[in-house]
């Protein structure tokens, strides 16, 4: 195990300095920079703010610059918030992961019951209403169901405000910030929860279907056992097994933000700070957040593997 | 090498039944037939597809012209899903603009499926430094997100000044190029358990060629896998597409497509007020994508069964 995670490391070590590599030279290439779109400037404060940043020094000087501070656990200053990267990243981070993390929980909680009560009644009405829905669930395009509900339930019925976090000016303390936090999460959480749920459900579904058949399940229910208790003790835990791979995966979307959810409903997490900075050409910022994300992806891959490793004994790690 | 995770499989119903026929292929489409829901799918894309490319030959108002007198209509009987602001009519716009959703859906899936197809292929066939190379290059390419990546892609376009009616090719590459990681991912993966196997040494025992072994013996045998990815793959493009033409970094204006139309909603009063504007092709897209999701799976069931555990 341990020559398998040191080697799995010095492997992930090497992709993210060849990502950050990528990364830079991308928004390098692109031309046009914070400060030569901003037009109030005159071209000599330009050069002057160039000099400054460092922005006039050859490409390769200013990867190994930016990459020896990032090793320094510094990815420098956002040119338009005049913030440190990481300073800024925890300031938004944590609003992005109460989204994540309840539309996570939800996603999860729908899938698994839906999922094993439509794969227990295989071929019924409500096992294909379900496969239908599924596949609605899997064909939405993010950005237009976040507006359509928005017209519906924020413009139309007046139920739910349209974005944000909070209302404007509000400083409300305590319960009634809850409760409005609580109010303005409704729908970003219900479009996170409906783009999830899909696959997920199918995917247990087709995990249950299989541990059904199973000849232990048969011995359950020849015992006399209930069969609420053959199918959410003895069947789902071995349905569940498999699943546990893909908590790794939900990494980068439990920390990473959600670009497009957040910007339709201009929640302020890192999706949407990232939006902002994009019109900016702010690249400290842009660069830090890619980075951010492949860092996640890669740890979260590896914890898929190696959870899969320890639910499933046989299967060897290489 | 990580564990390779294959999309979740799914199944609808899909019994074998006994059929006369010994071709795999009649065999094939006999049991598609049957699968009512996959060939309802299969008629709305279909429909779909002959709206988009003969439709707007039926329609009067094909030219576009600007015309101040109908500006904002809502629906009514001479234009079906109302104007827009230049008093074009919406209903021919969704047409054309479906013109250029499901071509850059096609193209880009065309694109993914040859480049992922061919580097998984001689990844898994070659091994050694063709596979170290390949997958090292797609293993980085599948650390940054997909999202961010076009959206520099996108940005790059806006800010090297690529003319409008270029913009379109270039999205088509922008995601086959991001697709092709995890279709060679995957091809490859099954080249090196294909490669292994008894008809594979009789071909070596024959004496055969790279090229006869590859393309007249391996490849077939992985064609029913690539179909339905690339069925799958034709809704996922559409899908990317329309996140990135919305958000101004895909196709632009004046080149309609679904995605843009929606950039409707960014304003205000277009949002609340003309809903006609953006919702129609809102549901297109949802339409489209559902038909080829529920068509794609379909297929699955029927050619590659084992993907079905």
């Amino acid at each position: 195990m341990s020559a398998y995670l040191t080697k799995r490391i010095s492997y992930m070590l090497i992709i993210l300095l060849a990502a950050s590599l990528l990364i830079f030279s991308l928004y390098a290439l692109t031309p046009g920079d914070f400060i030569s779109n901003n037009i109030k400037l005159t071209p000599e404060r330009k050069a002057e703010l160039r000099e400054i940043y460092g922005l006039n020094k050859p490409m390769l000087e200013r990867y190994g610059i930016w990459m020896k501070n990032a090793l320094h656990g510094d990815f420098g200053y956002s040119l338009a918030q005049q913030k440190p990267v990481l300073t800024l990243f925890n300031e938004y981070i944590w609003n992005s992961f109460l989204l994540a993390a309840v539309s996570t929980f939800l996603t999860w909680l729908i899938a698994v019951i839906i999922g094993v009560v439509s794969a227990y009644k295989q071929y019924s009405w409500f096992d294909t209403l379900v496969m239908v829905l599924i596949f609605a669930a899997m064909s939405l395009p993010s950005f237009f169901i976040g507006l359509f509900l928005i017209k519906i339930f924020a413009v139309d019925l007046k139920w739910l405000p349209p974005g944000g976090m909070l209302t404007t000016g509000s400083n409300a303390v305590g319960w009634a910030y809850a409760k409005e936090v609580i109010k303005h999460m409704t729908l970003p959480v219900v479009v996170m929860t409906l783009l999830g749920v899909g696959s997920l459900t199918r995917y247990f579904r087709s995990n249950m279907i299989d541990v059904i058949k199973q000849d232990y399940i048969r011995t359950a229910r020849a015992k006399g056992l209930k069969e609420g208790k053959v199918l959410f003790r003895h069947a789902l835990r071995n349905a569940l097994l498999p699943a546990i791979t893909l908590v790794g995966f939900e990494l980068p979307a439990l920390f990473g933000g959600s670009l497009i959810i957040e910007k339709i409903f201009n929640w302020p997490g890192i999706g949407q700070l990232y939006m902002q900075s994009f019109g900016l050409r702010d690249y400290p910022l842009l660069m830090g957040f890619t980075m951010l994300l492949a860092v996640l992806t890669v740890i979260g891959t590896l914890i898929s593997d190696v959870l899969y490793h320890i639910a499933d004994p046989r299967v060897r790690l290489h | 090498m990580s564990l390779n995770s294959t999309p979740l499989p799914g199944a609808v119903g899909g019994t074998k039944p006994r059929t006369k026929s010994s071709s795999l292929f009649g065999q094939s489409m006999r049991r598609l037939m049957k699968n009512k829901l996959a060939i309802s799918g299969l008629v709305v894309v279909i429909i779909m597809f002959l709206a988009c490319f003969v439709g707007p030959f039926f329609s009067p108002y094909t030219d576009n012209k600007v015309n101040m007198a109908v500006m904002n209509k809502a629906p009514n009987i001479k234009h079906w899903l109302g104007t827009d602001a230049l008093g074009r009519d919406v209903l021919t716009r969704v047409l054309q603009a479906g013109r250029i959703s499901l071509t850059v859906g096609l193209a880009s899936m065309v694109l993914s499926v040859f480049i992922g197809a061919l580097l998984g292929a001689i990844a898994g066939y070659y091994r050694g430094v063709a596979d170290q190379v390949i997958m090292r290059i797609a293993d980085l390419l599948l650390t940054i997100p997909g999202l961010p990546l076009l959206f520099i892609f996108g940005a790059l376009l806006s800010d090297w000044k690529v003319p409008t009616e270029y913009r379109m090719y270039i999205v088509m590459f922008m995601l086959g190029f991001v697709n092709w990681p995890g279709l060679a991912r995957m091809v490859r993966g099954q080249m090196l358990s294909l490669r292994e196997r008894e008809f594979m040494q009789a071909a070596v025992v024959l004496g055969l060629n790279d090229r006869r072994k590859l393309f007249n013996h391996l490849l077939p045998n992985i064609v029913p896998l690539l179909i339905v990815i690339a069925t799958l793959n034709i809704g996922g493009s559409i899908l990317s597409e329309s996140v990135l033409s919305f958000f101004g970094l895909g196709v632009m204006a004046p080149t309609p497509t679904w995605g843009n139309m929606i950039d409707a909603a960014n304003n205000l009063i277009d949002f609340q007020e003309h809903p006609w504007l953006w919702i129609p092709p809102g549901f297109s897209i949802f339409a489209t994508v559902i038909a080829i999701n529920i068509f794609g799976d379909g297929l699955r069931d029927v050619l590659d069964p084992k993907q079905k555990r």
